[in-house]
């Protein structure tokens, strides 16, 4: 490596660290694994998660925390015995792990939504749906973040 | 309040499962920054999005403040009959946005 693009590398995350504190403040607290179990056990009231009928898509590398797409897909036939009722996204490394919970209906046709989110810091995104039936599923993906978004 | 951006086919075949966009303008102030004299700016955002077709609810959207400024939302809805889709935005001071779009059969 030659000397200027360390330097150069020493920049970039020193600008990266600058424009953090500028959002949070210093001694921003992000959220605990605590908050994250509760938020878990609140949306899924204890039934184990199981994987593989849920999609969660994020970009693997996250330029600006400000906006991140994010996308879930469940698989499942949506009538109405047997349906997707609700998707949670969780954010481990936010301030508060919360983002948004989708809810679908038989009239949804597919259980697929997409928004954007903001991202923190380099993270875990989780997304968890419940099925009608009562069956829990779980995915997560890293996200790394190269600046960090919690303000506008 | 700024007029929301939706995109929905105008004609489908009955059966069919559409793709809806919604993009509103808002700050989604998330209550965690601080102005300049280190004072919290309060939390103003959107909390609920809600889609109905003709008085049915077909997706809706509990928000959080992780949700980015000017809040986008896909999603999907199957459509049998000709009618109208209705788009509701609740934000924390209690305003309310609304709008419609039209859908027939093809």
């Amino acid at each position: 490596m030659t000397k200027q693009s360390f330097h150069r590398r020493a920049f970039l995350s020193a600008s990266a660290a600058a424009a953090l504190s500028a959002f949070f403040g210093s001694g921003r607290v992000f959220a605990e694994a605590a908050d994250v179990a509760k938020a878990i056990e609140a949306f899924t009231a204890g039934s184990e998660a199981g994987e593989g009928a849920l999609t969660l898509t994020t970009p693997e590398i996250a330029e600006n925390g400000n906006s991140v797409p994010v996308s879930v897909l469940v698989e499942s036939p949506m009538t109405a015995d047997d349906y997707v009722e609700s998707v949670m996204l969780l954010a481990e490394g936010n301030p508060l792990p919360e983002v948004a919970t989708f809810n679908f209906t038989p009239m949804s046709g597919e259980a697929k939504a997409s928004t954007r989110m903001r991202l923190a810091k380099t993270q875990n995104v989780v997304a968890l749906a419940k099925l009608s039936n009562g069956e829990i599923y779980k995915a997560s993906n890293n996200v790394k973040v190269t600046i960090g978004g919690c303000g506008g | 309040m700024a007029k929301p951006r939706i995109k929905v086919p105008k004609k489908v075949s009955a059966g069919d499962v559409i793709t809806i966009k919604t993009l509103v303008s808002h700050k989604m102030e998330s209550g965690q920054r601080k102005d300049k004299e280190g004072k919290p700016i309060p939390r103003m955002i959107i909390n609920k999005f809600s889609c109905e077709f003709n008085g049915t609810p077909v997706f809706s959207c509990d928000i959080d403040p992780a949700i980015a400024a000017n809040p986008y939302f896909e999603f999907k809805a199957k459509v049998e009959e000709a009618g109208t889709f209705k788009f509701t935005w609740v934000d924390d001071e209690g305003e309310v946005i609304e709008a419609e779009k039209e859908i027939s059969l093809s």
